[in-house]
């Protein structure tokens, strides 16, 4: 099953407020994803020069501040690096760019909206998703949403069924894999074609000769986010929009929840079709 | 206001959806309240589903999945859009969405009307088996696939593969249609199609020319079809 959820800022007052909203959304969300969820949020940028990396630690223990941590929630830490290398071996890197952050946890995900205290976070967009597992162990790492690329990251509802073939080939292209998540695979592969010179919409298009199985994606980039039906489109999908806010889930339940969700113009993306939203000139600078 | 006393209100902000369900199933054994109106659906799964008695119902709002299934008697109108399967299964009286209906809106609807003011999503009418289905705006893709029997009114555009498989169940577009599925034919449309689609245009109080729709149908060269068993 699982669920996703996505919000594009359109003012001031919904970036102020993007972590308690998107936490809303998820919340409402938990009854279609159980046993882990997940975050991506596009937040203030890093320093020029600077690398913004978010890092799991398993060790509940582990010292932030020696490492110079910029914000930690939970299990997870926010390090502003010059050198995106400069992370000690025992930590996974879970996202890197300018802009994204990323947490992502195992368990309810009602309690991870208060852990990772998402009421806390501004930003510009951001995904979630709570995941009910098909294609790999409940894990940390199995957690949505992937991010294998610069300020890129992915999260879906489906299965795919050639993502053991297809990650072969994208390694030889140098896509590097932390899992053997089929949703990872979609991650990389989008990677992997922006690295090649296709625009998000021309990567998201690939995917409908390429990828092989049944999805909806939800693709948060630095500028906005992007959504993508398979052609038959089995998997669920609801798209809203407002003066203030576009919103993407699973179910319309987890638009409900959002200001002046009554009035917006709700319908279903149609199958195979790509619909975008970006910042006009770049994602607005958030206090 | 004795006229607002008569209407049993439900906020579902309040009573739980199993209670309201419940009710409108005849819990209790009392004769049910004629009119109903249902408020804060915040786009609730199976608001009002399975009623078997001929009650009003306004909802006022979105409503999520299978709003209205199985719908026997009643009339339910949701002053909104509504999600995934609106109507899923009907078998008599009236189903009417204000705004957007998500996909598989009436699916294997075997009696009565469903009426879409808005659009509807992919697989509008699918596997359709008696019902008829209104839809004042455009439907997507796959509409009316394998529909068998009843009738699919679209009074704007058409999405991809209209029709697959179909069997028996008549089909008018008054837009285009993006393409035919797989054995959808266009058909002439005679005096007997234009009365039908006049009917059912009045009875679900939807302004159009029954002239000005084209008929597809099935040309049955995808299952036995023996013109005696018809």
């Amino acid at each position: 099953m699982c669920g996703i959820v996505g919000l594009f800022a359109k003012t001031g007052e919904v970036q102020e407020r993007l972590g308690e909203r998107l936490g809303a959304m998820l919340a409402t969300m938990a009854d279609r994803g159980p046993d882990s969820a997940g975050l991506a949020v596009y937040r203030e940028p890093a320093p020029a020069g600077m690398t913004k990396l978010t890092v799991f630690s398993p060790d509940p223990d582990e010292d932030w501040a020696a490492l110079g941590a910029h914000d930690v929630r939970a299990s997870h830490a926010v390090l502003l690096r010059a050198d995106a290398a400069d992370v000690p071996a025992h930590l996974r890197v879970v996202s890197a760019g300018e802009r994204i952050e990323l947490y992502k946890e195992a368990g309810d995900p009602r309690a991870f909206v208060e852990r990772f205290d998402l009421a806390s976070m501004q930003g510009t967009h951001g995904l979630g998703h709570t995941r009910m597992a098909t294609e790999s162990r409940v894990t940390t790492e199995g957690a949505h949403p992937f991010s294998t690329g610069l300020d890129l990251c992915l999260v879906h509802n489906g299965s795919l069924s050639n993502h053991n073939a297809l990650r072969r080939e994208l390694r030889r292209e140098g896509i590097a894999f932390q899992t053997d998540n089929d949703t990872e695979v979609a991650a990389g592969y989008l990677t992997w074609r922006l690295r090649e010179g296709d625009t998000l919409e021309q990567a998201l298009t690939a995917c409908l000769d390429d990828l092989d199985g049944f999805y909806t994606f939800l693709v948060g980039t630095a500028g906005g986010f992007a959504v993508l039906r398979d052609p038959i489109a089995c998997k669920p999908a609801v798209l809203a929009e407002t003066d203030d806010w576009v919103a993407m889930a699973s179910e319309y339940r987890a638009i409900a929840v959002l200001p002046g969700a009554e009035d917006a113009a709700v319908w279903e993306p149609e199958p195979a079709r790509v619909y975008a939203w970006e910042h006009a000139a770049g994602p607005a600078q958030v206090a | 206001m004795a006229v607002a006393a008569e209407v049993e209100t439900v906020d579902l902000r309040e009573t739980p959806l199993r209670e309201l369900n419940r009710r409108l199933h005849g819990a209790g054994g009392d004769p049910l309240p004629p009119r109903w109106r249902v408020t804060h659906p915040d786009g609730a799964h199976a608001v009002a589903v399975g009623i078997d008695a001929p009650v009003e119902v306004d909802v006022d709002g979105h409503v999520g999945y299978y709003c209205a299934g199985m719908n026997q008697h009643a009339t339910v109108r949701v002053h909104g859009n509504a999600g995934v399967g609106l109507a899923e299964n009907i078998m008599s009286g009236t189903v009417v969405v204000d705004g957007y209906a998500g996909q598989s809106c009436a699916a294997t609807g075997r009696g009565g009307l469903v009426v879409v003011r808005g659009h509807a999503s992919a697989r509008c009418a699918i596997s359709l088996k008696g019902a008829d289905v209104v839809v004042a705006g455009d439907t997507g893709p796959m509409s009316a696939f394998m529909a068998q029997k009843g009738v699919l009114v679209v009074c704007g555009d058409a999405g991809e593969a209209l029709g697959d498989s179909l069997y028996e169940a008549h089909l008018y577009v008054r837009g285009q249609v993006r393409s035919l599925g797989a054995d959808c034919v266009e058909k002439a449309l005679r005096g007997e199609h234009v009365a039908e689609l006049e009917a059912l245009l009045a009875r679900a109080d939807v302004d159009a020319d029954p002239a000005a729709f084209r008929r597809y149908g099935s040309a049955r060269r995808l299952y036995a079809f023996d013109v005696d068993d018809a």
